[in-house]
């Protein structure tokens, strides 16, 4: 067994702690004395450092011992948090998300060994007496208190271990070598899920310090995760007990260990040792009663009531496959559905049924798997205020950043890309939108800027939105900007609308900043956000009001593979609509037909909707006389309408949606294809594109 | 990519020979990835009026070009010879392109491919789009650049 194969759950949970140590953090800033948060912070920081270790991470185990110090101290009441302290503590966050960057990468932490960060640390510790040392060991007793309690129930369970001749005859050996022999047993807390990885990491940290005999349940079972929530080992090794135990302890979710001498074979002699059971669990009591000891197991207590979910992590490459085999699937369905009605109405009911049974079947499985793919958008939302107060130190602007509906869900795929982009917005807000704080004042407006972060779902998309109440766009200074670059002349920008202007916002190298700062401003930025939206067939609009603020609106699409669409009939070509923007289906005669500024619109129920005749789009003929009614889909993005005049309508069907390939990608108006059942291609309208 | 090792190489080249009313044509075989008969072509509206449309190639939907219409030759006549040669170009995109006739494969040695006096059998446009000329006895091919052919910088003529 190697480490790498534990590298993602390393770096999954340093993710997570490294996030909890973010939030915290923050926390911490605006109440110094939460006592949660230190406790937090310190649990965090620890695991970190165990985990660090076991996996071989110097330099990271380094800065994160010595947060845990500080942490300790704070715990301790000798160091009273300041915002100094707290600014350190966040480029330490920095410097160790820079690790598992890095370890992300190359499977190595770098190089970086951040000696000022721990000169920085060390000096908070010596501002507070310069004892830190001498507390650390402190620390290790108290890691221990929670030990006490599967130890007292009973006689720890490596005394059930059976001992066969050939080990006993290796014991023997050992015990003739002068080496300790201990029977341990370790529980892995209840809430743990990956109980495998951890028993793994144990056996990898005890094989560092000895060689393990035997184990129970074997390793084989252990692996498989084979065992409830303890297992036990006999461990021959040079080392001393506590020297075992701490390695053992250092591995996170481990409940407890209970390290022993191993005396003799398994049940031979059961009364000694539950005396030396009890005597050891006296000796853990004392430790308890100490304040701090306390506080230690407050909260793990707390962190073991909470329910916990079965779950099991799954590689989304995994997924991607799933998909692609229910992609096929119902391909294959379709084409079954229209084999079956082409040789007419001879097939039996009892086929028809079962048809109908599969597509039921298909569909269902098809929104598990979607479900399945499905992430809250707080993934990537949750690194944003540490992001903003960064931004806000740097610029020296006050910001406010509140974020709503994070828990909205987008398919994996889209909420990892999407992270960059929405980054760039809120940078762009903070930097470009938000007036310095004395602006703000002047115009009367408070001191303290907002950024708003709504995620929601409308339709069959997602709408992020990121508003600020700044000083909106300067049409003004855009257009002149335009006429610097060259983008535009001076007569095209008497005649531009504002909203043109605004998009020009989007095109390569503009930027509107009036000096280049550090976040923003060198250009690269929303036209990268822009391509990267369209990359995920998503789009975004620009709502701005000079003196009052600024909101940047991104449209995505809720799943990427298939969709739920309209079968319509243009000019003899069969094309899918999205059923996610239709609104209704319309009948609609030629003499209802009205021209507004020489366009046809139809009033429907009191609204004047614009009509697009698909087949000038289309390019093609239509196959129906002017005379005869027209069959319009009436289309929404947002709060526009539109009706799309087609010939015929076929009917609502599963399609999976296909690129069309970088080469053909300049078609604005079609979205995608789709392969019919009967092997065809038919093409997808994107109707948010006609709008 | 592994082009460049591959052509400097004093080595044997295959081509595939395919026809375009007269002239001949070879395609480095390292990019074709499939040939198939002549099937449906679903059009795409508003695209450059050599790219033919889109087929299902094993579930994936591929587009089809015509190289005629492309290098300024008559349109494509079809007939039961026709056949669409999907290419995997560098970048990983398979893209079909249409050809009269394909004719037979060959091997050629980098002594029989002159890359200099090629402008000399192409008609038109097609110049700009070979790598050289190869000599496979008595006759003589045009072999094609497909990285050229399929830039993306003439894309939206």
């Amino acid at each position: 067994m190697d480490t790498s194969q534990y590298l993602e759950i390393f770096l999954d949970e340093a993710k997570e702690h490294l996030q909890s140590l973010s939030d915290q953090l923050m926390i911490l800033e605006d109440d110094p004395t939460s006592s949660d948060s230190i406790n937090e912070i310190f649990r965090a920081a620890h695991s970190l450092k165990g985990m660090a270790g076991t996996m071989g991470y110097k330099h990271m185990q380094d800065l994160t011992h010595d947060m845990e110090n500080v942490f300790t101290e704070v715990r301790n009441n000798t160091i009273v948090v300041t915002g100094d302290i707290v600014d350190v503590l966040f480029k330490c966050l920095d410097a160790l998300e820079e690790y598992t960057e890095n370890i992300q990468n190359t499977q190595d932490e770098g190089d970086k060994d951040n000696a000022h960060l721990i000169k920085a640390l060390n000096d908070i510790l010596e501002g507070k007496g310069g004892a830190a040392p001498a507390e650390a060991p402190k620390e290790e007793a108290k890691e221990e208190a929670p030990a006490a309690a599967p130890e007292a129930a009973g006689a720890p369970k490596w005394q059930e271990i059976k001992v066969g001749d050939s080990e006993q005859t290796t014991l023997d050996e050992a015990a003739n070598q002068g080496k300790n022999i201990f029977g341990i047993t370790v529980y892995v807390q209840e809430s743990c899920i990956l109980k495998a990885a951890r028993a793994f990491l144990v056996f990898k940290a005890l094989e560092e310090l000895g060689e393990i005999l035997i184990s129970e349940p074997s390793s084989q079972d252990i692996e498989d995760e084979k065992f409830d929530f303890d297992f036990s080992l006999v461990f021959v090794t040079d080392s001393d007990a506590k020297a075992v135990k701490d390695a053992i302890m250092n591995v996170s979710e481990i409940e407890s260990a209970v390290v022993d001498p191993f005396t003799a074979v398994g049940g031979a002699s059961p009364a000694p040792k539950k005396e030396e059971v009890t005597a050891v669990s006296e000796a853990k009591a004392e430790t308890k009663a100490a304040p701090q000891a306390k506080d230690e197991k407050k909260p793990a207590e707390k962190k073991n009531s909470k329910p916990v979910n079965r779950t099991v992590r799954v590689d989304i490459e995994k997924l991607d496959v799933l998909m692609n085999l229910v992609s096929e699937l119902i391909i294959a369905k379709n084409s079954l559905v229209s084999a079956t009605t082409k040789e007419g109405g001879s097939t039996s009911s009892g086929v028809n049924e079962q048809i109908e049974y599969l597509e039921s079947v298909t569909t269902n499985l098809h929104e598990s798997v979607m479900k399945v793919r499905m992430v809250p958008i707080e993934s990537v939302t949750q690194k944003f205020p540490k992001m903003i107060r960064d931004i806000s130190k740097s610029l020296n602007k006050k910001i406010q950043l509140t974020i709503t509906g994070e828990e909205t869900e987008l398919d994996r795929t889209v909420v990892d890309e999407i992270g960059d982009p929405l980054m760039h917005m809120l940078r762009n807000s903070a930097d470009h939108g938000l007036e310095s704080g004395e602006e703000r004042i002047k115009r009367g407006k408070p001191e303290v800027g907002s950024i708003e972060l709504n995620a929601y779902q409308d339709g069959n998309n997602v709408v992020i939105e990121v508003k600020d109440d700044g000083n909106g766009i300067d049409v003004e200074a855009v257009k002149n900007k335009g006429i610097e670059r060259g983008v535009i002349t001076k007569e095209q920008a008497e005649v531009m609308s504002d909203k043109d202007a605004i998009n020009m916002l989007f095109l390569p190298s503009f930027s509107t900043a009036k000096k280049v700062s550090e976040l923003s401003g060198r250009g690269v930025g929303l036209d990268v956000v822009k391509s990267k939206i369209e990359s995920l067939s998503g789009e975004v609009e620009v709502k701005s009001e000079l003196g009052v603020g600024s909101s940047f609106i991104v449209r995505l699409p809720l799943t990427l593979a298939i969709i739920q669409a309209l079968m319509v009939v243009v000019g003899g070509e069969k094309y899918a609509i999205s059923l996610g923007s239709i609104q209704t289906i319309e009948d609609v005669a030629p003499s209802d037909i009205k021209f507004v500024q020489n366009k046809e619109v139809i009033n429907l129920r009191g609204v004047v909707i614009p009509l697009i005749r698909l087949t000038k789009i289309l390019d093609i003929p239509s196959t129906k006389a002017e005379t005869d009614n027209l069959i319009v889909c009436i289309v929404k993005k947002g709060d526009k309408l539109a009706g799309l005049v087609v010939d015929e309508l076929i009917g609502q069907q599963e399609i999976v949606i296909k690129s069309l390939g970088k080469y053909i990608n300049k078609s604005k108006i079609i979205s995608g294809a789709t392969i019919l059942g009967d092997g065809e291609v038919a093409l997808i309208i994107d109707a948010n594109a006609l709008l | 990519m592994d082009s460049l090792l591959e052509t400097t190489e004093i080595e044997r080249i295959q081509f595939i020979v395919v026809q375009f009313g007269e002239e001949q044509y070879g395609i480095n075989i390292k990019y074709i990835d499939n040939i198939v008969r002549m099937q449906h072509i679903t059009r795409v509206p508003q695209v450059p009026h050599y790219i033919k449309g889109v087929i299902n190639l094993r579930g994936e939907v591929i587009p089809v070009v015509s190289i005629r219409l492309k290098m300024g030759l008559e349109p494509d006549e079809i007939t039961k010879n026709t056949r669409i040669i999907i290419i995997r170009l560098d970048n990983g995109e398979l893209i079909g392109m249409l050809v009269d006739q394909v004719k037979e494969v060959v091997t050629l040695e980098s002594s029989q491919i002159d890359q200099a006096s090629y402008d000399s059998t192409a008609k038109g446009e097609m110049a700009n789009f070979l790598s050289g000329v190869g000599k496979n006895g008595e006759d003589l091919i045009s072999l094609l650049d497909l990285n050229l052919v399929f830039a993306d910088k003439d894309k939206d003529k």
